[in-house]
């Protein structure tokens, strides 16, 4: 019954959103306000309905109700709790079930806190919000409805979750990410209403900016989750594999990096207005690509969902529409949005503009690299191919380089013009300071590498850089620490991102050129000697847990005869699904990871061991944290909580705001 | 119109445009030259029987892996398996490590290496998936037509 109702809730929300474009477009198109104000309703109650249903979803998997098929398929009685729970977006319907879920949220929250907003402008976000809504609830009720009953003939027992979602990080990866990727329909429809308007000046910038840039900060923290439970689960201790479903995460974050940062040149500045639209666009395209490459099944892939051609088909439609008519819209207004602010060649306008264009770069080079199979395919009538990871690191590597450098000159740069003088100031110096320190660190290591201290160096300069900014901030001033008070946090969101970026590359090439890796073939009581560490072997024991079996396996590691530590990796089976996995034991440590996993029993008792060192791997996820948190903390900058009370001065004569409350 | 006399935001605009040629022209010399030589095909085992596969390319190939082919030495990580499309062609494996956890006899199994003189493959990766439901497509197509009953042996 319950689940009954939760369909039944879905497609209320489903008309909802339908209501929620025609009801305020008749409101615009008539000039009634009192229509224009019900999208906030309406968006209320798309909200509510979609998380009744997805709650409904959720007690449907907690009472294990397997007459409902998707719950049959991707749970079991043994299943514990908490998994059960996370099961509900396991699988493809539930996550798409989620993910509508994340964008009435997100619709909600725009109508909530865009009320200073000019009610024709906040009309047309809203209606382009439920517009994309109303896609995505007909996607999921007529192709892939989770709530359908298998009756009369339903299992008595469910087909269990995936083993390998059976952890702590695959309970919040997906809602993370899906913030991420659907919270970029904020600034498209914030792009698009502009548009649609012809009302994009430079507060359109300042109200798209906060959204863009809290997406994004939910984009890198699922992004980064995904890569550190990649590292943990799969068993092999790889965290980046350049496979087709990671690329689909990955470009919509290189394009939103390209578009926080010129939305901050569009609202500072009014510089590179049409160009951010465009971005705004290709972000939430991206997106919905991503959405499409991981859910047809077109590409092979690690991840991939089951394979469905008509879904996959539904997906590229909505796609082909939401481009197709964005572009269309684009083409006709875009060409009125010249501007005629000049800005020196060495200013931050430039320094950004390099920015966007590496990064759209790399973009599309990722793009080409996970489309070109599919390509080939079609065009030499159906030869499979695979692009492999060297391909994505022979373009990605170079392109980041003069990126790490323009972001190393950046933080002292000034908007408009900056002369060479001020801009370069001090930089061979800190240039110097850093290739130093860098071969000087890279001489201790064993084996000293050039790419360490070529990143080495760019990622110590950039944050000497942001130390130099620092400094410029609190010279001739009387009180140092009030002028560090007075700086808005967008300053210090830039220190932050900029450091975590520096920290994650440091992390990314310390790993990759340092990591010492090896498979061996172990007997209980057998020793090896990895890099400089002794690792023995004790056999293994079987243990129960809640759902599986396992064997598991002691290992003691030994550096210089002291006791490092003792990890204890296991073997699992799967009961419900007899399906093996590898659960890998981790001493997690600042400067680096011991990582032992079991591969298979051999014969006599041997096992395969695989035992990696790798130095530094921690500072990847650690570097993305602080580029995610970097996003959140520019929300809190002055500037947009100021606004919600008061209209600051410099904005009052802008015809987007309206005094909130008198 | 002489470079030197003109306004500033002209330059500019000059400026940009060069860099951004001169980078978009970098990234696709690169990019191409990238792609050109990171393209594995995929065989399927009827090819590499019939010798249509090049030898010491670094090529991809799969099918699934023979009922009772899976030979394990004693004394290190090899292993060897026969990769078959169930329609009569096979091919014979060479790997050392571990092998991934859904990695049994009668399952699907995709290999990156390169093929031998001897006509044995030697297995650089082989490819883990990690949902027992789903097929990789290249094995799909392989074992196209086969007959259900020796489809899998589970």
């Amino acid at each position: 019954m319950i689940v009954e109702l939760g369909h039944f809730c879905l497609v209320l929300a489903c008309l909802l959103s339908l209501l929620m474009v025609v009801v305020p477009a008749l409101g615009l198109w008539r000039g009634q306000s009192s229509l224009m104000t019900m999208a906030t309703t309406l968006a209320a109650g798309m909200f509510v309905f979609t998380l009744l249903s997805f709650l409904a979803l959720v007690q449907a998997f907690v009472v294990s109700d397997f007459s409902v098929g998707y719950v049959a398929r991707n749970s079991n009685t043994l299943l514990p709790l908490q998994y059960k729970v996370s099961a509900v977006w396991g699988a493809h319907e539930g996550s798409f079930l989620l993910w509508t879920l994340v964008m009435s949220f997100w619709t909600v929250m725009v109508a909530g806190f865009s009320k200073p907003l000019s009610q024709d402008m906040r009309t047309r976000v809203l209606i382009v919000m439920a517009g994309l809504s109303f896609g995505f609830y007909l996607f999921l009720i007529l192709t892939s409805n989770p709530f359908e009953r298998t009756l009369p003939f339903y299992p008595s027992e469910g087909a269990d979750l995936n083993p390998l979602l059976q952890d702590f990080g695959l309970i919040i990866h997906p809602p993370l990410l899906y913030m991420g990727y659907v919270g970029l329909a904020v600034p498209f429809a914030f792009a698009i209403a502009s548009l649609w308007g012809n009302t994009l000046d430079v507060s359109w910038a300042r109200w798209s900016r906060p959204w863009t840039n809290v997406a994004w900060a939910f984009l890198t923290m699922g992004i980064t989750l995904g890569s550190w439970w990649a590292y943990y689960e799969l068993g092999w201790g790889g965290w980046w594999f350049w496979d087709a479903v990671e690329n689909a995460s990955f470009m919509p974050w290189l394009i939103a990096t390209a578009l926080v940062h010129s939305l901050a040149a569009t609202e500072k500045r009014g510089v590179f207005k049409s160009w951010t639209v465009l971005l705004a666009i290709f972000g939430f395209s991206f997106s919905l690509l991503g959405a499409f490459l991981v859910r047809s099944g077109v590409l092979t892939s690690v991840h991939a969902f089951a394979v469905d051609a008509e879904r996959g088909l539904a997906i590229l439609w909505f796609l082909a529409i939401v481009i197709g008519c964005s572009l269309l819209l684009y083409s006709a207004r875009a060409w009125n949005l010249r501007s005629n602010i000049t800005f020196a060649a060495t200013s931050r306008e430039n320094l950004i503009l390099g920015n966007n264009l590496i990064l759209t770069i790399s973009a599309l080079v990722v793009l080409l690299g996970t489309l070109y199979p599919l390509g080939y395919e079609a065009f030499t009538g159906g030869a499979k191919i695979s692009i492999g990871p060297p391909y994505f690191n022979a373009v990605f590597v170079p392109l980041m380089l003069p990126l790490l450098a323009l972001m190393a000159l950046s933080a002292t740069s000034r908007w408009w013009k900056t002369d060479r003088q001020t801009l370069l100031k001090g930089k061979p110096v800190t240039l110097g300071i850093a290739v130093a320190a860098s071969i000087g660190l890279v001489l201790m290591l064993p084996n000293p590498n050039l790419w360490v201290i070529g990143i080495g160096s760019l990622s110590i300069w950039i944050v000497l850089g942001l130390v130099q900014a620092l400094a410029y901030q609190v010279r001739n001033k009387q009180d140092k620490m009030l002028a560090l008070f007075q700086r808005p946090m967008s300053f210090y969101a830039m220190l932050v991102g900029h450091t975590g970026i520096a920290v994650s590359a440091l992390g990314i090439v310390a790993a990759v050129t340092l990591s010492e890796e090896v498979d061996l073939r172990m007997t209980p009581g057998s020793e090896a000697r990895v890099d400089v560490y002794d690792v023995k072997f004790f056999g293994t024991t079987a243990v129960q847990g809640p759902n599986y079996v396992a064997d598991q396996g002691r290992i003691e590691i030994r550096r210089d005869s002291t006791l490092v530590t003792t990890l204890f990796p296991e073997k699992r089976r799967y009961l419900a699904s007899n399906s093996v996995m590898t659960e890998a034991a981790i001493e997690a440590r600042f400067l680096g990871d011991l990582y032992v996993a079991l591969g298979e029993p051999l014969s006599e008792g041997a096992w395969a061991v695989r035992v990696h060192i790798k130095p530094f791997v921690r500072w990847i996820w650690f570097g993305g944290l602080m580029i995610a948190l970097s996003g959140m903390m520019s929300v809190f900058d002055q500037r947009y909580r100021s606004r919600k009370r008061r209209v600051s001065p410099e904005t009052s004569g802008s015809a987007e705001l309206e005094v909130a409350h008198g | 119109m002489k470079f030197g006399v003109m306004k500033p935001h002209r330059r500019n605009q000059l400026l940009l445009i060069f860099v951004l040629v001169l980078g978009l022209g970098l990234a696709l010399t690169f990019t191409l030259r990238a792609l050109d030589s990171n393209i594995n095909l995929f065989y399927a085992p009827a090819e590499i029987k019939n010798g249509q596969t090049p030898i010491g390319k670094r090529i991809r190939a799969g099918g699934m892996v023979k009922a009772k082919s899976v030979r394990r030495a004693s004394d290190s990580l090899e292993v060897h398996f026969a990769v078959t499309d169930l329609k009569g062609s096979d091919f014979e494996v060479r790997y050392t490590g571990i092998l991934p956890d859904l990695f049994r006899e009668g399952q699907g199994v995709v290999a990156t290496g390169t093929l031998g003189r001897d006509g044995v493959f030697s297995a650089e990766e082989i490819l883990a998936k990690h949902d027992e439901k789903y097929m990789p497509p290249e094995v799909a197509m392989v074992i196209e037509g086969a007959e259900p009953a020796g489809a899998t042996t589970l």
